[in-house]
C-alpha cells in the first residue's frame, strides 16, 4: 500500500499527489512513468513521474479527471492508500550535453515537462517554458515552473491569460527572433506535439515528444502501447515513452487512443451515478 | 486388482454450449471414486517408465498405489517430495508428451490418466487439509527470486524447504506470472493458483509484488546492497511477437499477451464492475497454432464473439497446441484455417480492423525443426471479414533484464546458461524457464526451477567452483544457435 502524503487541487480537473514510495524516488529521473491501480477492481493506469524527492521518499504525479480511476484518485484524500504503485518505468530523457533548449507544455503536459525544464536549467542550460492553457483558470504550477527555467511564457487559448495563441505561434516567433534552440522538448495533447514536430522540422531543431498511449504492464509484455516511430513498430512502455517527435506517427497515435473511449466513459458514467444515486442512462 | 479397461475413466467436463459462455473451469474433476477406479489401471511397472518422462520426476506408481487405496493424504505427500505445485501441474503438463506417452498401458488402450490423478490429489489435499510448517534449520544467507512464474515459485519453494530466506520480485501487482496472466481461469482457475503461493509463503518465502528488476533495483543492487548471496532469474518470455505485416497497429488488433492480459490478470470479463476494458468484436481472427492461440481463442468466443477463426500455416496435424486444448476449441464452436497465412490487415478510414488478407498455404519439405516447411501457393490471395485480430505466434524474453551487467545472452533474448546448473555468465547468478528456453511448458521451467535451486545450495556452500578457472564459479556451455 502506498500513502497520499500530500494533495493539491491544481484547477477543477487537475490534481498533484505526493506518493510515498522511497525505493522509486531513489531511482527515478525526468521523464519515466509509474503504473498505479487504485483498489482491486482497478485498472492499471500510466502516469509521468513530475516530481520526485529522495530525502522525504515521495513520488509527486499530476493528472487530469478524464475518466474513472482519475476521478477516484482525485476522490481521495491526504493520509488514504493506493493498493499498487510500481515505478520507474521507461527510458529516462537524454538530456546531456544541450546548452538552450525550448521546453514545450500543453495543458497537463506542462507538469510532465516541467522535470525535464527543472534538470536542464538546474544544471545551467538556457531554459524557455512555454506554457499552453485554454483559459487563466486552468493555469498550473506557474510558480513551481518560473523557478526551474530562465523565462516562463504562459499562453492562453482564449488571451485571458499571458499572451493569447497556441505554443507554436511563441515557438515560432522566439526562433524568428533569433533564438538558436538546440533542442525542443514538447509535452502535451498528440495534435499539439503533432504541430511543434511539424514546425521544429522546418527549422530542424532536434524535438523530444513524451507518447502515453494505452498500456496494461508497463514492462514490454503486452504491446497495447505500440508507437510507430520512423516506420518501427516501437513499444513506448519500454523504448519510450520519449521518442524523437520528427519520427513519429502521430495520426496513428491518436487512432489508437480512441479504441476505448467508449468504454471508458462508460466507466465514468457508471462511477458517477453510484455516486450521485442517478439511473444509468443506457443500462 | 488392476483395472483391465482399455480406456481412462472419463474426465467430468461442462458442456461445450454452456461452458462457452462462462469462464468457469471445463473439466470439472474427479470423484474420488472415480480416481480409485482409474488408479487401478496402473500396473505398477517395477521399471516405471512413466517417471523419466516427467521433468520433476514425481513418483508416479508410488503415489497411484496410493489412490488406489484411498490414502489421499499420504499420495499427496509423495507428489510433494518432488513438485511444489501439483494442483497446476495436473491441470496444465503436456502428460501425453511426457509421463502417460511411456505409459505401458498406452501400448493397448489409453494410458493411466496420470495428470488427472496428480490434480485430484492435489485438489482433495487443498480442500481437507492444511499445509504444515516443516520444520527446516534456518540458513543465513538470502535469495533473490526474479519474477514469480512456474520456474521461479519452484526454485523459491525448494530453496525455502533448504532453509533459505528467499524474496520473490514480482513486476505485476500479483504473483504467478504466466499462470496468473496467461492460462485463462477455464483451464486454470486463479483462485487455485493463489492457493499453491499461499503455500510457499507458509514456508516462510516473502513475495514483494510491484518491483520491476532492472528498474527498481538492478541484479547488482540486489547483490551488494539489499544483502542476497544469490539471485535466480525467472522472468519468463514475456515479449510478444508480432508478423510485421502491414495493418497491425489498426485499432482491433492484439497480442495474445494484451488479450489474455486484459481478461485474466485484470477481470475484463467483468467489464464495468472490473475497470479495466477489453473489445472482442463479432468476428475474431487468432493468428498461430500453439496453446496460447488455443487460450486467446475460446476466450474471446467466451466474451461474446460470433465467429472465431484459428489462423494457421500449417496443416491440423502440426498444430503445437495440445490435442486436448484443440479439441476443447473444436467443441466450443472455434472455426478454423489451416494452410492459411496472413499477409496484411486491412482497416476502415477510421483506423479499425475490417478484414484480414490471406494466401493459402502448401507443405513442402521439413525445416530444421522437422515440421513441414510451409510454401505460398501462388494467386491464391484471399480476405476474411473480421474485426478484432490477435497476434499468438510467439513470445521472447522480456527485454528488461537483459540490461543486467555480466549477463550473456542469445541473439534471440535468450539467457545463456550452464545447462546443468543453470548458472548464467555473472557470477551468483542463475536463470531458469522460459528466460532461457523461450516459449515452453509450465513443467520444464519448473524443473529448472529446481535444478537452479539444488545448484544455489551447491554454490552457497561453496562446491561449485571451477577448479580450472579460480575466477569463474562455472564453465558456461553456450548452447548452439
Amino acid at each position: 500500500m502506498y500513502k497520499i502524503v500530500n494533495k493539491q487541487d491544481l484547477n477543477p480537473t487537475v490534481s498533484l499527489l505526493k506518493i510515498a514510495a522511497p525505493e522509486i524516488a531513489r531511482k527515478a529521473k525526468p521523464g519515466q512513468f509509474i503504473i498505479l491501480r487504485v483498489d482491486d477492481e482497478g485498472e492499471r493506469i500510466p502516469l509521468t513521474i513530475a516530481d520526485h524527492d529522495n530525502e522525504t521518499g515521495t513520488v509527486t504525479i499530476v493528472f487530469q479527471l478524464v475518466g474513472k480511476t482519475t476521478r477516484q484518485l482525485s476522490e481521495m484524500k491526504e493520509g488514504d492508500y493506493l493498493l499498487d504503485f510500481v515505478g520507474p518505468l521507461g527510458k529516462a530523457t537524454e538530456l546531456d550535453g544541450y546548452k538552450k533548449i525550448a521546453v514545450i507544455g500543453g495543458g497537463l503536459g506542462s507538469a510532465i515537462a516541467w522535470p525535464q525544464a527543472k534538470k536542464l536549467f538546474h544544471e545551467g542550460a538556457h531554459v524557455d517554458m512555454i506554457c499552453g492553457f485554454r483559459n487563466k483558470d486552468l493555469i498550473i504550477l506557474e510558480e513551481e515552473m518560473k523557478q526551474s527555467c530562465t523565462r516562463l511564457i504562459i499562453t492562453t487559448d482564449d488571451g485571458s491569460n499571458g499572451r493569447q495563441g497556441f505554443v507554436t505561434d511563441i515557438l515560432k516567433d522566439l526562433i524568428d527572433q533569433g533564438n538558436e534552440y538546440d533542442l525542443v522538448i514538447a509535452i502535451g495533447p498528440l495534435i499539439m506535439m503533432k504541430f511543434v514536430c511539424k514546425l521544429t522540422l522546418e527549422y530542424k531543431i532536434k524535438t523530444i515528444v513524451s507518447m502515453n498511449p494505452v498500456m496494461v504492464d508497463g514492462t514490454g509484455m503486452c504491446g497495447g502501447c505500440r508507437v510507430t516511430v520512423g516506420g518501427e513498430t516501437k513499444f513506448a512502455c519500454v523504448d519510450g515513452p520519449d521518442f524523437d517527435g520528427h519520427l513519429v506517427d502521430f495520426d496513428e497515435a491518436m487512432r489508437r487512443q480512441q479504441f476505448y473511449k467508449k468504454d471508458e466513459k462508460e466507466a465514468l458514467d457508471r462511477h458517477t451515478c453510484r455516486l450521485t444515486g442517478e439511473e444509468r442512462a443506457n443500462g | 486388482m488392476v483395472n483391465l479397461s482399455q480406456n481412462k475413466v472419463p474426465m467430468p467436463e461442462q458442456d461445450p454450449e454452456i461452458r462457452n459462455k462462462n469462464f468457469r473451469e471445463v473439466a470439472t474433476g474427479y470423484t474420488a471414486e472415480m480416481a480409485m477406479e482409474e488408479a487401478e489401471r496402473c500396473l505398477q511397472c517395477k521399471h516405471k517408465p512413466c517417471m523419466s518422462g516427467c521433468p520433476v520426476r514425481v513418483r508416479i506408481p508410488e503415489f497411484i498405489e496410493k489412490v488406489a487405496e484411498g490414502n489421499f493424504g499420504e499420495a499427496y505427500d509423495l507428489i510433494a517430495t518432488t513438485n511444489n505445485l501439483p494442483a497446476i501441474c495436473g491441470r496444465v503438463c503436456p502428460q501425453e508428451n511426457q509421463c502417460e506417452q511411456l505409459c505401458v498401458r498406452a501400448k493397448k488402450g489409453e494410458p493411466v490418466a496420470i495428470g488427472r490423478l496428480e490434480r485430484f490429489v492435489a485438489d482433495w489435499y487443498m480442500s481437507n487439509r492444511q499445509l504444515a510448517k516443516p520444520e527446516v534449520e534456518k540458513k543465513e544467507q538470502k535469495v533473490a527470486v526474479i519474477g514469480s512464474g512456474p520456474a521461479s515459485l519452484a526454485c523459491a519453494g525448494d530453496l525455502a524447504k533448504m532453509g533459505y530466506e528467499v524474496t520473490i520480485f514480482e513486476a505485476f501487482h500479483v504473483p504467478g506470472g504466466v499462470l496468473m496472466y496467461g492460462i485463462p481461469e477455464f483451464r486454470l482457475p486463479k483462485a487455485l493458483v493463489q492457493m499453491e503461493i499461499a503455500n510457499l509463503k507458509t514456508l516462510g518465502v516473502e513475495i514483494r509484488t510491484n518491483m520491476v528488476i532492472g528498474k527498481i533495483y538492478d541484479v547488482d543492487e540486489l547483490m551488494q546492497e539489499q544483502g542476497f548471496s544469490a539471485v535466480f532469474i525467472g522472468t519468463g518470455a514475456g515479449l510478444p511477437s508480432f508478423m510485421k505485416i502491414p495493418g497491425e497497429n489498426l485499432n482491433g488488433v492484439y497480442s495474445a499477451n494484451e488479450f489474455l492480459t486484459r481478461i485474466n490478470l485484470m477481470k475484463a470479463y467483468k467489464f464495468p464492475d472490473c475497470d479495466t476494458p477489453v473489445r472482442v468484436g463479432r468476428e475474431v481472427a487468432v493468428i498461430g497454432g500453439g496453446n496460447v492461440a488455443m487460450d486467446a481463442a475460446r476466450s474471446a468466443k467466451r466474451l461474446g464473439a460470433e465467429e472465431v477463426y484459428i489462423v494457421y500455416r500449417r496443416s491440423e496435424e502440426e498444430l503445437p497446441a495440445r490435442l486436448e486444448e484443440y479439441h476443447h476449441a473444436l467443441e466450443e464452436g472455434i472455426k478454423t484455417n489451416f494452410l492459411t497465412n496472413p499477409t496484411e490487415i486491412l482497416g476502415t478510414d477510421e483506423g479499425y480492423v475490417r478484414a484480414l488478407k490471406c494466401v493459402e498455404m502448401e507443405l513442402g519439405v521439413p525445416d530444421a525443426s522437422g515440421r513441414k516447411r510451409s510454401v505460398i501457393k501462388a494467386g491464391s490471395d484471399f480476405e476474411i471479414e473480421i474485426d478484432t485480430v490477435i497476434m499468438a505466434i510467439g513470445q521472447s524474453p522480456n527485454p528488461l533484464i537483459r540490461s543486467t551487467k555480466g549477463l550473456e545472452t542469445q541473439n534471440w533474448g535468450g539467457i545463456v546458461v550452464d545447462s546443468d546448473s543453470m548458472a548464467t555468465s555473472k557470477q551468483g547468478v542463475f536463470a531458469g524457464g522460459d528466460a532461457v528456453t523461450g516459449a515452453a511448458t509450465v513443467i520444464l521451467a519448473m524443473g529448472a526451477g529446481k535444478q537452479a535451486a539444488a545448484a544455489i545450495d551447491k554454490y552457497l556452500h561453496g562446491l561449485l567452483e571451477d577448479p580450472d578457472n579460480p575466477a569463474c564459479f562455472f564453465t558456461v556451455t553456450r548452447p548452439d544457435n
